[in-house]
């Protein structure tokens, strides 16, 4: 995903990069290695964000920041801060419904040119919906199928497989919408 | 915590609204990384910097000689760029707090990471 991002999109490399619900960093320690000029990750747990420094420093990676936070009670405190946002919120299954479309609205709000985002394909629909009703260009980029095993409690089965979408969204503004076509066309690599 | 960061950090406490901004930077430990000059990236950063608060950061550190503001012609000028790099990228704040200037709420910064959780009642609905 983030090679695709770098390679066919050039949204990671010398850019700002945000990472909503980073935990271990996984994402950020990816774009930081693709060139990102600076990675910021935001999450809420503690313990995820220790990880994630201490893998930082192993890896003498200078180009990471990361914040712990709320993402949901971001809302447009970053507005437009931030390059590109990159992310893999919490699905939002068991006790945090709504949570995805939450983390989407405000990556949104965050980035001024695109958010990378992976959601279950079951969502896509709905995505797409509120896409629409937000005014927001989408492209379903990947579809992944993950085998997850029985990590939880509260999972009934020994593993389940799920797709994966990942998708960018570009941000056009309602009357700036001609302006912002034009930029997103010569914006692609000749 | 970069002060590049700290440039994009504001308070939500419930009521601040945009007087969220700057958080007052107190530090109690930091140091210097050495990080690979990238002069595109530093100067495609200077113009979306919020200058007064860098400036304001940077005094707290008592980091020598940030200019006021981007000198003209800033994109060709190495020693300006270098010295923006430094300020923006190299300089990290370990321990120390983050005051709010509305509220006076204080966020704690541990190992290099500010904690910007609100309890309940300091959450904006």
């Amino acid at each position: 995903m983030l090679y695709t991002i770098h390679n066919t999109y050039d949204d990671i490399e010398n850019k700002v990069v945000a990472d909503l619900g980073c935990g271990c960093g996984v994402l950020s320690i990816g774009a930081s290695m693709l060139g990102a000029g600076l990675c910021v990750g935001f999450d809420i747990d503690e313990d995820a964000l220790e990880i994630f420094n201490r893998s930082v420093e192993e890896f003498e990676l200078t180009n990471v920041d990361m914040i712990q936070c709320d993402v949901c009670s971001l809302s447009n405190r970053m507005s437009k801060l931030f390059d590109t946002v990159i992310m893999n919120p919490p699905f939002g299954t068991k006790n945090n419904k709504g949570t995805d479309m939450a983390f989407l609205k405000t990556a949104l709000e965050m980035a001024r040119t695109a958010v990378y985002s992976l959601h279950k394909s079951s969502t896509r629909e709905h995505i797409q919906k509120k896409a629409a009703e937000w005014k927001v260009k989408i492209e379903i980029i990947a579809e992944l199928r993950y085998d997850l095993p029985a990590l939880y409690n509260f999972h009934k089965k020994k593993t389940v497989s799920f797709p994966i979408v990942a998708c960018v969204h570009s941000v056009f503004k309602s009357f700036a919408i001609v302006l912002s076509t034009l930029a997103w066309v010569n914006r692609k690599p000749a | 915590m970069k002060l590049l960061t700290h440039n994009l950090l504001s308070s939500h406490v419930r009521g601040v609204g945009t007087r969220g901004f700057p958080l007052r930077l107190q530090a109690t430990e930091v140091r210097i990384n050495p990080v690979e000059f990238n002069p595109d990236f530093v100067a495609r950063m200077i113009p979306k910097v919020e200058w007064a608060a860098l400036v304001q950061a940077a005094d707290t550190l008592n980091l020598a000689e940030v200019p006021k503001e981007p000198t003209e012609g800033y994109e060709h000028d190495e020693t300006f760029l270098r010295k923006m790099h430094h300020v923006l990228l190299e300089v990290d704040v370990l321990e120390g707090t983050l005051q709010c200037p509305e509220s006076g709420r204080l966020f704690p910064i541990s190992r290099g990471i500010p904690n910007m959780l609100l309890n309940d009642e300091e959450t904006e609905t």
